[in-house]
């Protein structure tokens, strides 16, 4: 005789209790005009140009940003070029003081950088103060350590770095993602001109303040910002000897298409469209903590997302059903209050973007959920949303939506977990959730996938190597594996 | 009166068998002193995706070999190499003339293969690691084979050079589709017989003979050739890049301007096996 199901009990207090806001109120210190970081000073752009920076919260400007053309972007490798004679010689334990310096000031200005970050990208504050400032100085501190110990990382060989690096990082994770490509780059010993992306360049011209106050040599680090013009000068230029990128896998490929002949050296960090796959022997409440987390941390803008969730047929309902009661609960709204869960989107581009996505997914017959919530009038905002009966073949089961928006698929036996997982171009991470060791060891390996959690997710360390297999690029970021894709070995 | 020898008819390594072009072409090789030696088959396209359909389908299994296992097979294939190292001499010495340095070239290639068939079960405990992340979580990072490699070998040393390229990406668990010398393609019709008879499963390595410029397109843009590594000159690296961005494929270039000196011992080791690999990080919280 089947058990006796009882129904899942839930607390509903409806409306009867609002939040008060609890916005943050620290002072994130924003310029009403920044400029170009080159030679260890800030200097107004030779374009004289300069782009409006809104925050995606309520879309009102915060700052203008300028924008560096092609006699800027010579200045910022020329002074790369100069400091690398000196700065690649330096002993390793002295550049290692600089990063630890650096890591220490970031610290001392978390909660400023955090306020900024939240204003300028629209994450939730929550994300910014506990995850990205932290992590980021915690990547300085860590490639520290690693400067003077080299010859560790090849034994047997010699390393040496490479020259001057150029570097592009994405909008998602502005400040974090600037810490993963210049802390390894520097602690090897080489220069970098670096761009963050246009709708987040704030805190990386914050950084750059933080910099002059570690007494860094002028030309070590080059901040310059603009659009995909200034992005190419980056690429293009020949004194760079490597690039480095994180971003879409369009763009990407543009860059492999463009260094082709060039002799410079290449990783890329790109798209994903992760599995997450919970087996009916998960515990099925951490799981759905885990595919909360997986899909709506930092509003599923992250390459890593387990944007396809792949459940075991027999708990699809029950699994179904837990994530719109926890969706529920969920906060939407000003990425300034500490109880927002799920702040704005970037910038209107990206919800045209997520818009359109979701509306091919109903388009093409999957079922939409999206909670009662109330967005904020002004700023861009979008739902947590669920898609249910989605095929392999719809196209919100198929290309990175880089959103809130989760497509569930289910399968019946492992073989066909691990068919589906991989039925992808990409291979950036997945995530896998059961009780019983053997399987997850067994997942893990046949998963093509550069990053695995395993009963847990979106998880980050800067000791731990992330990197994707497949179209999803080449090369690690953090850890031993990543400080070798910075040098030569001899 | 003198007996007639018989002659050998060149054949390719594909799949574990040996075939001809299937586009039934061949071009002429002739020895150094101009005399006609055999036709040797003028691979095509064609034969690249066959050839990377049968790495497919060996890859897997072969991926899945026990280190131990691996290292055994390639420790074989040195075996049979060395029954035959004359004959590979004389085969090296028909379009390069000078028998001794051919027979150093063969010596040379014996002891890399020992060399490589010793890493099978080493280099995964000095390039993964453990990883001491700061939350309650078992980090661990492991290497995986990328799956299927392309080689453009270079010109010369035909059999050393080949096998350099060779050896890393099997020891490492891939499967290869190598396009041999163009110019001096004999020692690796030799090759692919020595491979026949060693303990290694056919289709793992697949060695084609043929123009370069015929097939170069193909290996840079198949999707199923998860890296490209070439000894190349400059326009070749251009098109063989701009073509492997189509699938994001991790490409590996030697200049074919510059000298390289294959016999160095830094053209093995440790770091050639790294450039065959993926690393893959696992995360397990830690707790009751």
């Amino acid at each position: 005789m089947p058990a006796k199901r009882t129904p899942v009990r839930e607390l509903l207090f409806g409306n009867l209790w609002e939040y008060d806001p609890a916005p943050e109120t620290a002072d994130p210190n924003i310029q009403s005009r920044y400029q170009l970081f080159i030679n260890g000073s800030f200097r107004a752009p030779l374009t004289k140009k300069y782009f409006d920076s809104l925050s995606p919260r309520n879309a009102a400007k915060l700052s203008e940003i300028p924008i560096a053309g092609k006699s800027d972007v010579d200045l910022a490798y020329q002074a790369a070029e100069k400091a690398f004679s000196s700065w690649g010689k330096l002993p390793g334990k002295e550049r290692g003081k600089y990063l630890y310096r650096i890591a220490r000031l970031l610290q001392d200005r978390a909660r400023e950088f955090a306020v900024a970050e939240t204003l300028d990208g629209g994450k939730p504050i929550k994300e910014a103060r506990d995850f990205d400032v932290p992590m980021a100085a915690a990547h300085f501190f860590y490639h520290a350590g690693w400067a003077d110990k080299l010859e560790y990382v090849a034994p047997g060989r010699q390393v040496s770095p490479l020259g001057v690096i150029g570097q592009i990082i994405p909008w998602n994770f502005p400040l974090l993602m600037m810490a993963w490509k210049i802390a390894p780059a520097l602690a090897m010993g080489n220069t970098v001109v670096i761009k963050p992306a246009e709708t987040t360049s704030i805190t990386a011209l914050k950084f750059a303040q933080i910099l002059l106050d570690a007494e860094l040599p002028p030309g070590v680090v080059n901040i310059i910002t603009g659009a995909g013009e200034t992005g190419s000068l980056i690429v293009n230029h020949p004194t760079a000897a490597k690039i480095a990128f994180t971003g879409s896998t369009v763009v990407g490929k543009s860059i492999q298409r463009a260094l082709a002949g060039s002799g410079k050296r290449l990783t890329l960090e790109l798209g994903g469209k992760a599995a997450n796959i919970i087996f009916e022997d998960a515990p099925i409440d951490q799981a759905v903590e885990g595919i909360i987390n997986g899909i709506f941390f930092n509003q599923g803008h992250i390459c890593c997302a387990g944007s396809r969730l792949l459940v075991q047929e027999s708990i699809a309902k029950q699994v179904c059903q837990k994530l719109k009661q926890r969706l529920a609960t969920l906060r939407t709204g000003d990425p300034l209050d500490k109880n927002t869960d799920i702040g704005a989107i970037n910038s209107s581009e990206q919800l045209k973007r997520i818009e359109h996505l979701v509306q091919a997914g109903i388009d093409e017959g999957a079922t939409i959920y999206q909670p009662a919530c109330q967005l904020p009038k002004n700023g861009y905002y979008f739902p947590p949303t669920l898609f249910t009966d989605v095929s392999q073949s719809q196209r919100i089961a198929k290309e990175e939506i880089f959103g809130p928006v989760l497509s569930i698929l289910t399968f019946r036996t492992p073989e066909e977990a691990i068919e589906k997982a991989n039925n992808t171009p990409y291979g950036l991470s997945a995530g896998v959730w059961t009780d019983k060791g053997s399987r997850i060891l067994k997942m893990s390996t046949e998963l093509k996938a550069g990053v695995v959690w395993a009963n847990t997710y979106n998880k980050f360390d800067p000791a731990s190597p992330f990197g994707g297999y497949k179209e999803s690029g080449f090369g690690r970021e953090g850890g031993m594996q990543g400080l070798l894709d910075y040098a030569t070995i001899d | 009166m003198n007996r007639l020898p018989i002659t050998k008819t060149p054949k390719c390594y594909v799949g574990g068998a040996f075939i001809r072009s299937e586009s039934g072409r061949t071009y002429t090789l002739h020895g150094a002193d101009g005399k006609f030696h055999s036709n040797i088959p003028a691979c095509t396209r064609k034969d690249v995706r066959n050839a990377v359909e049968a790495a497919a389908k060996a890859g897997a299994a072969w991926a899945q070999r026990n280190a131990y296992n691996r290292g055994q097979i390639l420790y074989r294939i040195a075996e049979m190499l060395e029954a035959r190292k004359d004959e590979l001499a004389s085969a090296i010495a028909l379009t390069d003339t000078d028998l001794k340095q051919a027979k150093r070239e063969v010596e040379i290639t014996l002891d890399r293969i020992i060399h490589y068939a010793g890493w099978t079960d080493k280099f995964q405990a000095l390039l993964g690691s453990v990883n001491p992340v700061s939350s309650a979580h078992f980090n661990f990072t492991v290497t995986e084979p990328m799956g299927i490699i392309g080689i453009l070998a270079p010109e010369q040393p035909s059999l050393l050079g080949l096998l350099s390229m060779i050896l890393p990406a099997i020891s490492a668990g891939n499967s290869v589709v190598a396009l041999a010398s163009e110019s001096r393609p004999y020692p690796s019709i030799l090759l692919g017989e020595i491979l026949a008879t060693s303990d290694l499963p056919g289709g793992v390595v697949n060695l084609l003979t043929g123009s370069r410029k015929d097939m170069l397109e193909t290996f840079a843009s198949h999707a199923q050739i998860r890296a490209v590594t070439a000894v190349a000159n400059l326009h070749e690296r251009t098109a063989i890049q701009s073509a492997a961005a189509e699938c994001v494929k991790r490409v590996q270039f030697f200049s074919e301007e510059k000298p390289i000196d294959w016999e160095s011992a830094n053209q093995q080791g440790l770091y050639a096996i790294r450039s065959c690999l993926e690393f893959k990080t696992t995360w397990h919280p830690v707790g009751v």
